[in-house]
């Protein structure tokens, strides 16, 4: 339902922003212009098709960009230059009125250690993006307790963060995400502090969530093996670069160069993801 | 010797201004110090008025809530038993008034400041040194005007004691605030919070431990300020020792400085226990 598209994006961190985009325009790379200008790329030109209701994995080291890509999405960064067009509408118009707005009702975010307040209980986390919208706590409650159960947290809901586990926290920064009822959720490297049991189990659950509700899903990871699990389709970034984008067994059959190859080689002959 | 020809005095021009405050604005002072003044004598009157065993049950209560500790609700209960015993009773109340008028306005002042220090970046580099200044400064350098300002009596007082009290509050809120954990606060604005409902929402309670931490330090240096403030005329628990060192009455003064004393435990106790009771909710599991 709802299809993001990013058009020619640059972030450059730093105060010579002017002088550092032009460098980066004529295909400077990111070393040279941060010697030169004191900035650093944080996305270099990207531009990025997103199609509604599937995951769609980003994938590159740390310090690649990814991080700071998905924040743009919902602004919480705001670009250098470029376009972020949701449905058509570009999110860099809307003011600060109808930019909440936005956030409270087409994107939602999961962070990847957690961002749950520590003073409010389960349930008062889940619930939070309705209650900002105005929403009512009677009215608020039964929602927020829907998706505890979907997560499998029932009869945890008046505990507090401090009191559950890892795996079990991100079941809450998960449901808080559903709980705001966006048709776009964001996921910036979500189950990366996790230990590789409830990891798994977690791509299930998201798996298994995405067939029944046909979110768009914008997955940040930096391990392939969940990119090529759980995407649809894969963007690799470098260096705040788009090196290749494709499906898990195009990234995987016909790398789009060596750092993308070097990615692979690891996996070489083992299986594609269920999405293949 | 440093040459005279590079000689620059502030003397003339600050004394000048000074008195033209007093003789041009004299008014506005005038109906500043009269509004804090009813403000004390009221918080004076319920303090004074009420009998002294109501007063330790509401510090007991107090207490209770604080810390939900049996030992240090009695231990406050003898404390304060105490001072009627020394027959300080009335003196303490005095001062206690004029501490929580001090503290009262200090919160209305720090807490605000220490938002605004956290939130730009440009307030805090100005406002920091200032908060030196006030923290630094001799009190008698700024006693003598507000004097002027002001007039004797309980009010500079008041005033000389939020000058030398508030820069640990505003600095605490301010480090309180941006101390709270980034994540928390980007997840609360990706899921649409506004600035206020995010800042009474998930900034301030949990920058709360914090500020609890600057509110005690006010209120102790607040009450280290009592008889400094007593030289100007403030009744209380300060003046008694005044009267004790000026007369060579060592006994009188060191009971006055124990009244003195033990407000400060009390206190310092309650206001420690509602900082840290939030602070171990969060953290222990």
């Amino acid at each position: 339902m709802a299809e993001i598209e990013i058009r020619n994006v640059f972030k450059i961190f730093g105060k010579n922003a002017g002088e550092a985009m032009a460098m980066a325009r004529n295909g400077a790379q990111k070393p040279e212009i941060l010697e030169r200008t004191g900035c650093s790329i944080g996305l270099n030109d990207i531009s990025l098709k997103i199609g509604a209701s599937r995951i769609f994995v980003i994938m590159g080291l740390s310090g690649s960009g990814k991080s700071t890509l998905v924040r743009h999405i919902n602004r919480l960064i705001e670009p250098t230059s470029g376009e972020i067009l949701i449905d058509g509408k570009n999110v860099l118009d809307l003011k600060p009125r109808d930019l909440r707005d936005f956030r409270t009702h087409r994107v939602s975010m999961v962070f990847q250690s957690f961002g749950l307040m520590p003073h409010r209980t389960v349930l008062q986390n889940v619930v939070y993006g309705q209650r900002v919208r105005g929403l009512s706590k009677a009215d608020a409650n039964p929602i927020g307790m829907k998706w505890i159960e979907t997560v499998g947290l029932a009869g945890y809901e008046n505990k507090y963060p401090h009191q559950l586990s890892g795996g079990m926290k991100q079941r809450v920064g998960l449901a808080r995400a559903l709980a705001a009822d966006t048709d776009v959720i964001l996921m910036d490297e979500a189950f990366s502090a996790l230990d590789p049991l409830i990891r798994t189990d977690m791509q299930d659950q998201l798996l298994q969530l995405e067939k029944n509700l046909s979110k768009t899903i914008v997955f940040i990871t930096h391990d392939l093996d969940e990119a090529l699990r759980i995407g649809a389709e894969i963007a690799i970034l470098k260096d705040g670069k788009l090196v290749q984008v494709g499906t898990p067994s195009q990234i995987l059959n016909t790398p789009a160069d060596d750092y993308v190859a070097r990615f692979v080689q690891r996996r070489a002959g083992a299986e594609v993801g269920h999405h293949g | 010797m440093f040459p005279d020809a590079l000689h620059i005095s502030i003397r003339e021009p600050i004394n000048t201004a000074v008195q033209a405050l007093v003789v041009n604005y004299g008014f506005v002072f005038k109906a500043i110090s009269h509004t804090i003044l009813q403000a004390i004598l009221f918080i004076e009157w319920i303090l004074r008025g009420l009998p002294w065993w109501v007063m330790i049950i509401a510090f007991m209560v107090l207490t209770w809530q604080a810390t939900r500790k049996v030992s240090l609700v009695i231990v406050v209960a003898v404390l304060l038993f105490a001072i009627g015993a020394l027959g300080l009773w009335d003196l303490a109340m005095q001062t206690l008034a004029l501490m929580l008028m001090a503290t009262l306005i200090s919160v209305a002042i720090g807490v605000p400041m220490g938002i605004w220090l956290a939130k730009s970046r440009l307030m805090r580099s100005i406002t920091l040194p200032v908060l030196d200044v006030m923290q630094t400064m001799p009190s008698f350098v700024y006693l003598i005007p507000a004097i002027m300002l002001f007039g004797l009596g309980k009010v500079p007082a008041v005033l000389a004691t939020i000058v030398y009290a508030v820069p640990p509050l505003i600095r605490l809120t301010d480090l309180g605030i941006r101390q709270v954990d980034g994540e928390v606060v980007e997840a609360a604005t990706a899921f649409g919070g506004s600035p206020r409902q995010i800042l009474f929402g998930v900034e301030l309670p949990l920058a709360t431990p914090t500020i609890m931490a600057g509110l005690n330090q006010t209120i102790m240096m607040a009450l280290s300020m009592v008889v400094v403030a007593s030289m100007i005329g403030a009744r209380g628990l300060g003046e008694q020792v005044l009267n004790g060192i000026q007369t060579l009455d060592v006994g009188k003064g060191l009971e006055a400085g124990l009244g003195i004393v033990i407000l400060a435990i009390v206190l310092d106790r309650i206001t420690q226990g509602f900082g840290r009771s939030k602070l171990e909710d969060g953290q222990n599991g």
